[in-house]
């Protein structure tokens, strides 16, 4: 099975390269047909493909099962060696699984979605293209092959975001996610330089080569895992220092910033929300489900390098914990049905990194599973809905979806449930785990971290839990609002909007909601919280070798091994919080007409009330204000300011230079002309005559100046040496 | 045959270019414009047919090259291939001494594909075109003759040849202010080779009694002695480093000596600037591995981290210009001055990595670049103006080109995948065990690029179509992009993502070379 494994990334890239050289002439000849079961058939392949791998390697015996394709050597210089090579592992596996079994369903979905686009092939070519780098991502053996993957997948993002293009608020959210998204990477290439140098040549002496018993030293993971596995080696690594720093703290705070960009973290989170203008299918699927995973599968991947210092792991749980919290508190108030999952999405993410932070690598997995199921529904189901509203995002103009588009409407509830927490739904037990681990998990730098974390994590669960509510009630409950939608904000390019009549989207698009919302209401019976001792937790036993290297560094608190009590108690405090969540939603939104002087309408008093703090809330904190007046503006006037410089000071000074030479040789030829005949020489006497060249050209044939100059300067060359 | 390729490589095209001079200065200016015309359209072919043939034998060279055979000055020729050795001025030591190693046969492809690129990108080439094709295949013979010369007088001749067309090039046919960029060129260029000269002089004269040469060769087994030497007081190596560092410096063109190329840029037509950006940027860093680094070991140890900075430089300051930039070829020039900070920066780095990815990053960028101009040349042709903030929506009106535009885009802003990435990617790795502070600050570079990069993508591009230029400029009657600008870009992009995936390729060939020249200038 092993050699096979390229034929995963591949077959999404023969999609997207068909797609992009034949796309054109078949969509305009045969139609959308062809293009759309050339563009689902590759991801389905892979998928199948995937399945076959997961089997062959769940077959395997032993702890560290691992299944290893080696393509081709592309770089082999000195201690640089690069070889295209996948590998696929335990975890690997999982995250293809997800990605070519959620790719493929959104693949379908979009059919629906993108019908009669004029550009609907290159929509599935640039989907395939995605599904491809990010496939590289995942199952790249090394480094840089990942690296691949992950610039890879930003640029297919780029391109989907800007894909309706002839707005360029849509080409300009691209730029911005590709720009911010560069910042990050910007700190995971210098970390990347960073561990490079610790691991090779530059300190041979120290050495890793009794550790590796080989020449060359190449950056695979397994080979990394076995170095990090080795204490002398944790050691000495520890020890080196760059600036005064370790580079075992150093080195994963700079790829955790690369992760900041990637996966819409505090400070790097602002190109996400603005990603939402891109088609919602290009939503579900890089901006919910896969991409934005990457750096949460970034930081487990590389788990024994990110566990071995406890200030990475705090700075890690710290930016997550404040991350979900800060994007919970946004989407409280927003009225675009997209921008509150945007939101919802960074906070999620927050979790995970709570999660990878603490140390509960498997629970961040398993949160980036469920979360891929019930988030890419949820984008899903408000693609659905939007197109039911022709194109309208906002939720105060919609309502009473219940009853117009009931499949849709039965799984977006599902998900809401899975995804606020209330007991039983797959978004439940990953995220109740990661609340427990970030509880109960020792931090050897501050003591009292775990509670912070926890307390930040667990009010952001009760905004989440009210946020989706607010969006289920204020979508699907009541009566339709549509008649209120103002003539001039007409979103997309539909011209008529309100007074359709909505109905329920086609079936390429209820299908895959369905298959996912089971997959988002039972996938969590894989992650089972270990109090229920009769039920296997068969996900953490399946990624536990994975991690096996850093679980030796990361402990339960004194105590709290066996307290089942307190897990039980911190348990029933989330579903507490969910139904608190739950239950104001509905009190505020369940069948609110939303008339601003409506006695019922209590959040439209709150927000009267409280309303500089709606305000900030509403307006984002003001960040991308904050953000374009220091940095953006300040980067620009910079450029100006050098641009100037290069113009008027350096071509200034060398204008100025030829203008004194100019006039000296203008005294010199008179000079020349008049007294001392042939006395010129050097610069003068050069562009002297090239002027008087400059200007002969002007009337007579230059061909013969050409032969004429080459031939003489050759020979006054000559000459020159000769009389020297 | 084969055993004069380096020679026929170069001097087809020099007598090919001089016939095509004469037969201008002869022909009878009485002819009718019919005539005129044909013959105009055969030498056309002719010159496309000249410059295939020297690109054939270029890749005739690079299957005869033995990559196994590295730099040893003990060995024969010091183990340059393909040599020819004879006595041209044997008064003065001077030879015709020509040969090629892993770093040279990589510069003798680009070439040979950017030449052939560069005729087919002046096909539409309408004034004096005999005297364009002429000057055009001397420039071409001169930069073979640059790439193969191991006699440094040779060198020299070559290096002053492809002044004299280029000059004209640009002077005749360039844009509204083609005078001043051309003699802008011509005198900053010269002032270079001024200096290189006197460097040469004095490099032939301090040798010892009875061994002048101007072979490089040669002079590199003196290497110790021009080390242990004063000139004027001062120690003689570091002196005539710097004075060749200074020619070689003016024509990568190192910041603060390169206000030259955004101007020649702007004025060249778009032939012109493939061939400036493709492939004469990179003699100057070519020289510098040639002669500085083999010549004077010791005093290029001495100045690497000077190249560093400067690299640096490089690097974020033209990043930074480029960004401000209004027209759009300038900023295409300023980006050339950003990326080949990276070849400075890798050549400073002392590893063999980093040498790697600077040689591929002259490779790399000059595919790039090429593309750059070619699909600026492609549509200023159109539009008849460069200015970035009046086009808007243009990927409605031409969607092939857009496509290559992304794809030379991406490409220029260093996208894993293609040619450049690798080559910065090892400059970087390979730089950072010796000059960590400098490379952090040139990572900066991956925001600033994607800055610029993107921006004017976005302004060129997207968004809607701007009416009042579109009426202005006729933007609506563009055609796509044409069969021959097709035939001229897809090859450089096929290449460039060949490079970028399967770069063992390239660096197959030339890491012997380099890995022994840098292991000869650290030892």
């Amino acid at each position: 099975m092993a050699k096979y494994l390229f034929l995963i990334p591949l077959f999404p890239l023969i999609g997207a390269v068909f797609n992009a050289l034949f796309g054109y002439s078949i969509h305009k000849k045969k139609g959308e047909k062809p293009i759309h079961w050339l563009a689902i058939l590759m991801p389905v392949a892979s998928f199948v493909v995937a399945v076959m791998v997961f089997v062959n390697l769940a077959s395997q015996s032993g702890e560290h099962k691992l299944l290893t394709n080696h393509l081709f050597e592309m770089v082999n210089i000195e201690f640089v060696k690069i070889n295209m090579a996948f590998a696929v592992d335990q975890l690997s596996a999982v995250m293809i699984l997800i990605v070519t079994g959620v790719g493929s369903l959104i693949h379908i979905y979009a059919v629906g979605y993108m019908h009669g686009d004029e550009s609907y092939w290159r929509f599935f070519s640039y989907l395939n293209i995605f599904l491809f780098a990010m496939l590289l991502l995942v199952m790249g053996d090394n480094l840089i092959v990942m690296f691949f993957g992950w610039e890879g997948v930003g640029f297919a993002s780029y391109a989907l975001i800007g894909f309706w293009y002839k707005d360029v608020n849509n080409a300009s959210a691209g730029m911005k996610a590709f720009i911010v998204n560069r910042i990050g990477d910007f700190g995971f290439l210098v970390g990347f330089f960073l561990l490079f140098w610790g691991l090779s040549g530059a300190w041979t002496e120290v050495g890793h080569h009794y550790v590796m018993g080989e020449e060359h030293f190449t950056i695979t993971f397994t080979e990394l895992h076995k170095l990090f596995a080795n204490e002398e080696f944790v050691n000495a690594f520890k020890a080196k220092t760059f600036m005064g720093v370790s580079l075992a703290t150093l080195v994963p705070l700079l790829l955790f910033v690369g992760a900041t960009g990637k996966s819409a973290q505090i400070p790097l989170y602002v190109w996400l929300p603005d990603a939402m203008a891109g088609p919602t299918p290009v939503s579900a699927l890089i901006h919910a489900a896969t991409m934005v995973t990457s750096g949460v599968y970034m930081i487990s991947r590389l788990n024994f390098l990110f566990s071995i210092s406890p200030w990475v792991m705090v700075v890690i749980t710290g930016i997550g914990a404040l991350t979900a919290l800060f994007a919970a508190s946004i989407a409280l108030v927003q009225r675009d049905i997209k921008k509150v999952l945007a939101y919802s999405t960074v906070s999620q993410l927050g979790y995970m990194f709570i999660a990878v932070g603490t140390g509960a690598y498997w629970a961040g997995i398993f949160h980036v599973m469920t979360h891929a199921f019930f988030k890419a529904l949820l984008f899903m189901g408000a693609g659905s809905v939007i197109m039911g509203m022709h194109h309208e995002q906002d939720m105060f103009y919609m309502g009473g979806l219940r009853k117009k588009m009931p499949k849709t409407h039965m799984t977006m509830l599902l998900a809401t449930i899975s995804i606020a927490g209330l007991p039983g739904l797959a978004g439940f037990f990953s995220k109740d785990e990661i609340l427990w681990k970030a509880f109960a998990t020792e931090n050897q730098a501050i003591s009292w971290w775990p509670y912070l974390v926890w307390g930040m994590g667990a009010l952001a669960a009760l905004f989440t839990s009210f946020y989706m509510f607010r969006l289920y009630f204020m979508t699907f409950s009541g009566e339709n609002r549509a008649d209120r939608i103002p003539v001039t904000t007409h979103h997309g390019d539909d011209e008529h909007h309100g007074h359709h009549e909505i109905k329920e989207s086609p079936s390429s698009v209820t299908i895959p909601l369905m298959i996912l919302a089971f997959l988002a209401t039972f996938a969590g019976y894989i992650g089972m919280p270990h109090l229920f001792h009769a039920l296997p937790n068969y996900l953490e036993h399946w990624l536990e070798p994975v991690f096996e290297t850093s679980t030796e560094h990361i402990h339960l608190r004194h105590g709290l091994e066996h307290s089942l009590g307190l897990e039980w108690g911190l348990m029933t405090v989330s579903i507490v919080l969910a139904f608190v969540g739950f239950f104001v939603a509905k009190r505020f939104y369940n069948n609110n007409p939303l008339i601003e002087d409506d006695p019922n309408n209590i959040p439209a008093k709150l927000k009267k009330k409280f309303a500089m703090f709606h305000e900030i809330l509403f307006q984002k904190y003001f960040v991308d204000e904050l953000y374009f007046f220091f940095v953006v503006n300040n980067l620009l006037r910079l450029n100006n300011l050098l641009s100037w410089f290069d113009g008027k000071i350096i071509d200034g000074i060398v204008n100025n230079v030829a203008l004194v030479v100019k006039i000296f040789t203008f005294f010199a030829g008179a000079i020349d002309k008049y007294i001392v005949d042939g006395m010129v020489k050097g610069v003068g006497n050069i562009v002297f005559t090239l002027n008087r060249r400059v200007a002969a050209l002007q009337t007579g044939r230059i061909q013969t100046y050409v032969i004429g100059m080459s031939a003489g300067l050759v020979l006054i060359i000559i000459i020159r040496y000769i009389l020297l | 045959m084969s055993s004069y390729i380096l020679s026929l490589m170069t001097f087809i095209p020099l007598f090919a270019g001089i016939i095509i001079a004469s037969l201008a200065i002869f022909s009878k200016k009485k002819e009718s414009e019919e005539e005129q015309d044909s013959l105009d359209g055969l030498i056309k072919w002719i010159a496309l047919g000249v410059t295939l043939i020297s690109f054939g034998f270029a890749i005739w060279a690079y299957f005869k090259y033995d990559p196994t055979k590295v730099f040893d000055l003990n060995a024969k020729n010091a183990n340059m291939q393909l040599t020819e050795h004879y006595y041209w001025i044997r008064s003065f030591h001077i030879t015709y001494y020509v040969g090629i190693d892993g770093l040279s046969v990589l510069m003798l492809l680009l070439t040979g594909f950017v030449s052939v690129v560069g005729v087919l990108a002046s096909w539409n080439i309408k004034k004096k075109v005999k005297g364009y094709y002429a000057l055009y295949l001397i420039l071409i013979a001169a930069m073979y003759g640059v790439f193969i010369a191991l006699d440094f007088f040779l060198f020299y001749v070559f290096w002053e040849l492809m002044l004299l067309p280029m000059y004209f090039l640009i002077g005749i046919w360039g844009g509204p202010r083609k005078e001043y960029a051309a003699i802008k060129f011509f005198i900053y260029t010269l002032i270079g080779s001024l200096f290189m000269l006197l460097a040469i002089i004095a490099l032939y004269y301090n040798l010892p009694a009875g061994q002048h040469t101007f072979n490089i060769i040669d002079m590199i087994k003196h290497a110790d002695h021009y080390a242990s030497i004063k000139i004027l007081g001062l120690p003689f190596d570091k002196v005539v480093w710097l004075a060749l560092f200074f020619g070689f410096a003016v024509k990568i063109p190192m910041f603060p000596f390169h206000t030259w190329l955004p101007d020649a840029h702007v004025q060249a037509p778009t032939p012109i600037s493939i061939i400036l950006a493709g492939v004469l940027l990179k003699m100057g860093t070519y020289g510098i591995l040639r002669v500085n680094y083999t010549i004077f070991p010791h005093a290029t140890m001495w100045a690497a981290t000077g190249i560093a900075v400067f690299g640096v430089i490089n690097i974020v300051y033209g990043a930074m210009v480029a960004m401000a930039q209004r027209d759009l070829k300038k900023m295409i020039a300023y980006s050339s001055v950003s990326h080949m900070g990276y070849v400075m920066l890798g050549m400073a780095g002392m590893t063999a990595a980093a040498m790697n990815g600077a040689v591929l990053q002259m490779f790399s960028h000059g595919i790039i670049t090429a593309m750059l101009f070619m699909l600026v040349g492609v549509i200023y042709e159109r539009a008849h103006h460069r200015v970035i903030d009046n086009f808007g929506g243009i990927a409605q009106l031409m969607p092939i080109y857009a496509a290559f535009a992304g794809i030379a885009w991406f490409a220029a802003l260093g996208l894993p995948g293609f040619s450049g990435f690798i080559a910065e990617a090892l400059v970087f790795l390979g730089s950072f065990k010796n000059l960590q502070p400098y490379v952090i600050i040139a990572a900066l570079s991956v925001i600033l690029t994607a800055g610029y990069m993107l921006w004017s993508y976005q302004r060129v591009f997207f968004g809607p179509i701007k009416e009042d230029m579109a009426a202005k400029y006729h933007y609506r009657s563009f055609k796509d992009l044409s069969i021959r600008e097709l035939i001229i870009l897809a090859p450089l992009a096929i290449t460039a993502i060949i490079v970028g995936f399967y770069p063992k390729i390239v660096l197959s060939m030339m890491d012997g070379t380099l890995s022994a020249l840098v292991n000869y200038v650290t030892k």
